[in-house]
């Protein structure tokens, strides 16, 4: 299931929708670069709201995402994991502790504005 | 991937939570069977205790097997660079845990959950 991307000032919003395939993952962490370098994007927030199962790969894909986008000079929060899989997660050892995260796409898009008011000066 | 086996925990009326748990415990277990012995099978049962019901997950592979299972559970140990929260990771998401494995031959994990 294809991941839609959308454009939000100097943001960009990738929303989940369901169920990711390790082939979905790969294309999300593609199409996001790609748009990140295209657009001069400053922030991305990765909504998972949507997403029930986060195994090893998609953590690790998550950290490779939020890693890539940091070196090239933007700030990327997720938000939304659902506490299941939050409990999940931390069983399975994956813990995500490099990455912004944040409760919902407002806390998000909060903390990006925060982090840019705070470069300017 | 899990959807399927999801469907099955849905229906013997699990948590959502456990459900999670489980869908994610199948993934791993599926994961290492790729990149240990690129092809195997996962089985799904439902089980009954004295006084409750739960679901059993067999996944069998006839990959490389594992030399040293001690230390396959260690965490963060792994052979193939993954992560290597496999299967210590799969121990603590269900309640019970069993492997056997024998080289050259495969592998097999036998996992329960519950329901509460």
């Amino acid at each position: 299931m294809e991941v839609p991307i959308l454009k939000q000032g100097s943001y960009l919003i990738a929303t989940v929708q369901g169920a990711l395939t390790d082939a979905d993952l790969l294309e999300l962490r593609a199409a996001l670069l790609e748009r990140v370098v295209r657009m001069r994007s400053q922030g991305v927030i990765l909504d998972l709201t949507a997403l029930d199962v986060m195994d090893s790969f998609a953590s690790r894909t998550i950290r490779e995402i939020a890693d890539m986008i940091r070196l090239r000079g933007a700030a990327t929060v997720i938000v939304g994991i659902q506490p299941e899989v939050a409990f999940a997660m931390v069983q399975l050892g994956l813990t995500l502790e490099e990455v912004t995260t944040a409760l919902d796409l407002e806390e998000g898009l909060a903390y990006l504005n925060q982090k840019s008011k705070e470069a300017r000066i | 991937m899990a959807a399927d086996e999801v469907r099955v925990a849905i229906k013997l009326g699990f948590s959502s939570g456990d459900i999670t748990l489980i869908a994610t415990a199948i993934s791993e277990l599926a994961r290492n069977i790729l990149s240990y012995a690129r092809q195997g099978e996962i089985l799904l049962r439902t089980v009954d205790g004295s006084n409750r019901t739960g679901i059993l997950i067999v996944a069998s592979d006839e990959g490389p097997g594992i030399s040293d299972i001690r230390q396959a559970l260690r965490d963060g140990f792994s052979t193939s660079g993954s992560l290597g929260m496999g299967l210590p990771g799969v121990r603590r998401l269900m309640d019970e845990f069993e492997i056997t494995s024998e080289p050259m031959h495969g592998t097999t994990v036998k996992v329960k959950k519950w329901k509460q």
